[in-house]
């Protein structure tokens, strides 16, 4: 956890990476034997952002919040609708392809889906190798070197190269992801729910590795999760996005401290925590209903259908991104009304493992 | 949590499936019980064997390939592993309803939620058709879907996540079952919708006292529900305590990582604790700890003799031959 920053505000005068202005992503809706367009998904309906260099920023939200296409977006898997999205300066919804190939072995992603996203009919080797061949880096036996460097920097041996996808286990693969992800060391990677698919006990080795790898590499983040748990162990600060908005961003402390916004506040209480003693005695805030269409958003504020405290207003007015205090923006109008309440009382944990513990080799 | 008579003793399950590859063994010897009105949380990774044991209560694995070796489970006086079929299925879905992971693969496209939920009460009950309806809306409106009358005719397709769940757990207390298997209930919905089920269900108990069953992965899930948790690694329990002193006072080594190895929302600074290396492969009995590679806390009769589940303390039993709290081998080696 070395690597982590002091979480900085933004605006400050701290190094900014990537850049989000009003981007959006909408999916046309195409019906009838001439196609015509009857409807847009609004997947992302205008969101902003700074990532800083050196930082995690830990996006959150539930299925169909529309986390996943800002990350797409952002690398220019997928083009935005409209909005603009800057790595170091460089406009990259309008880009010349040639000069954002030359951008794009310094901005990488990890999938969610390790059995997915590796090419089964490919050794390990040429999966990790596949990158630097791509981008004419390290040639004959330097690329070879490369790739044992690579595995090795991610827990695998050099054995592993000339073996296939299948016979690794979940975690494995996703450390070969993760290898090929940092192969032409980038400074920029989305994570887009890269723990999602593994069991608990590997979670926490993959979530380690990608702290480390951070520490090592000097690498930004973009950690893409709905494990709010998790985030709060891995980012610096957290963005949280319901149907296709930011509702809020702070830092972690913040955020789980102090939310604002009242669907933080729900979110936060909606996750149980390992210990039965603070179970017993949570005050939970339960949501009614379930999330709305993005093919067919509530006027005014996106959560207003859901939210304890919505009123008139809510309806008729998209609540403006506005910044409550320093680095702590939300998307509420009565966001100063919310009570001051953290989800869970924060307990500072140990330092270290319990010392009877004998520590990892 | 008083002295009560249990209504589903377990004794000895094993289960094994018989692949190209080799055999499978899923269940390796699960013995427990389950008092009436208990919630029993059930954890373990995948593969630890956590659902083929509950499937197998019923006989809801596949034969073949799957194949009950041996035990015995009493429920009611019967065991429901030598139960003819016919007198098997009057249990299931009768006096043991089963919840499963995912609402949309589990339920019929083609059929309305009504005909669904009436469909058990028409085999298991003697209720007329206007008595079944009535039961189907009272259901609904139990756990909690708005419109339940319009709601019956509806298919599968049209309702969200959370509420084809709702569908599944009315389907399920349909015929007041004694005892209720829920299998994951909560882990394809998002964290809201998965708190509006929990919320569900916490009611339900208090109302109608059924015995829960709830298998999860998510230790955080049965903290606040369970009464008494079952630990599950490699088709065997390997810890079994009460909710509170398993967390507090872990006496596996397996528990023990497994809560270091989640982050909490009310903890930060902790430094997460790898469990180093991957789940056993159940391609061979277990002769020795199946978490012996994993443990931290290995020694030479780890490796030669598989612990067998002991209490330790008043209603904590845990297989493993080192005393955590003393840091020493146990039962003298």
């Amino acid at each position: 956890m070395a690597a982590k920053t002091a979480p900085t505000a933004p605006g400050a005068n701290s190094d900014v990476l990537v850049s989000v202005k009003d981007m959006k992503k909408h999916f046309p809706i195409m019906q009838g034997v001439f196609r015509r367009q009857v409807g847009a998904v609004k997947a992302v309906d205008g969101v902003s952002f700074d990532i800083h260099r050196g930082e995690t920023l830990g996006l959150v939200g539930e299925s169909g919040s529309g986390k996943s296409t800002t990350g797409r977006v952002i690398l220019q898997l997928i083009k935005a609708t409209e909005g603009s999205v800057t790595f170091e300066g460089n406009e990259l919804t309008t880009i010349d392809p040639e000069k954002l190939r030359k951008l794009r072995p310094r901005m990488q992603m990890v999938f969610q889906d390790p059995h997915a996203s590796l090419n089964p009919r490919m050794t390990v080797g040429s999966i990790i190798s596949e990158p630097l061949r791509e981008h004419n880096q390290a040639k004959g036996d330097d690329r070879e070197q490369r790739v044992f460097e690579l595995l090795s920097l991610v827990g695998l041996a050099p054995k592993h190269a000339n073996r296939y996808p299948h016979e690794f286990s979940g975690g494995q693969r996703q450390r070969i992801g993760i290898a090929r992800a940092i192969a032409l060391n980038p400074d920029f990677i989305v994570c887009d729910e890269p723990i999602a698919a593994l069991d608990v006990s590997i979670q926490a080795q993959v979530v380690n590795l990608l702290e480390n790898l951070q520490g090592v590499l000097n690498l930004t983040y973009l950690f893409i999760s709905h494990d709010l748990s998790m985030v709060r162990h891995i980012a610096d600060r957290v963005a949280v996005m319901y149907l296709g908005r930011i509702m809020e961003l702070t830092t972690v402390d913040r955020l789980y401290n102090h939310p604002q916004h009242p669907y933080t506040q729900a979110l936060l209480s909606a996750v149980p925590v390992p210990d039965p003693q603070i179970e017993a005695v949570r005050k939970r805030v339960i949501l009614e209903g379930d999330i709305p269409s993005p093919a067919n958003p509530p006027p005014g504020c996106p959560f207003n259908t859901r939210c304890p405290m919505a009123q008139k207003r809510c309806v008729e007015e998209v609540p403006e991104w506005r910044q409550l205090r320093t680095g702590h923006w939300v998307a509420c109008h009565f966001a100063e009304d919310t009570p001051d309440v953290a989800a869970v009382e924060t307990v500072d944990g140990a330092e270290d493992p319990p010392s009877h513990l004998p520590s990892a080799p | 949590m008083t002295a009560q008579s249990p209504i589903l003793e377990v004794k000895n399950l094993e289960t094994q499936f018989h692949t190209q590859d080799g055999t499978v063994h899923a269940v390796n010897g699960v013995s427990f019980d389950l008092n009436s009105g208990e919630f029993l949380g059930v954890v373990g990774e995948s593969g630890s064997g956590k659902s083929v044991t509950m499937m197998s209560l019923l006989r809801l694995i596949p034969m073949p390939p799957g194949k009950i070796v041996a035990g015995q489970a009493m429920f009611e006086g019967r065991d429901l592993l030598t139960l003819e079929l016919e007198d098997l299925r009057t249990v299931r879905g009768g006096r043991i309803g089963f919840i499963f992971q995912d609402p949309l693969t589990s339920l019929n496209p083609v059929l309305t939620i009504g005909f669904q939920i009436m469909e058990s009460l028409h085999i298991h009950t003697k209720l007329s058709e206007e008595k079944r309806e009535a039961r189907a809306i009272e259901l609904l409106q139990l756990v909690g879907i708005p419109g339940a009358k319009k709601r019956l005719e509806s298919y599968p397709h049209e309702l969200s996540g959370g509420m084809r769940q709702r569908v599944m757990i009315a389907m399920s207390l349909a015929c007041s079952p004694r005892v209720i298997i829920a299998d994951e209930p909560t882990t394809a919905l998002d964290v809201t919708i998965q708190a509006q089920i929990i919320e569900i269900i916490r009611d339900l108990r208090e109302k109608l006292g059924t015995a829960v069953i709830w298998i999860t992965h998510d230790l955080g899930v049965i903290a606040g529900l369970a009464d008494r948790v079952l630990v599950m690694y490699g088709g065997l329990i390997v810890e079994e305590a009460p909710v509170g002193e398993l967390y507090a006072n872990p006496q596996h080594p397996y528990t023990e990582g497994l809560l270091g190895s989640i982050p909490r929302l009310d903890q930060k600074g902790m430094q997460l604790i790898n469990i180093k290396g991957q789940p056993p492969s159940l391609y061979q009995k277990p002769d020795s700890c199946p978490f012996a590679p994993r443990c931290p806390y290995v020694f030479d009769r780890c490796r030669e003799e598989n612990p067998p589940l002991l209490e330790v303390k008043m209603g904590h039993s845990t297989a493993c031959w080192w005393d955590m709290d003393n840091q020493r081998p146990r039962y003298g080696s």
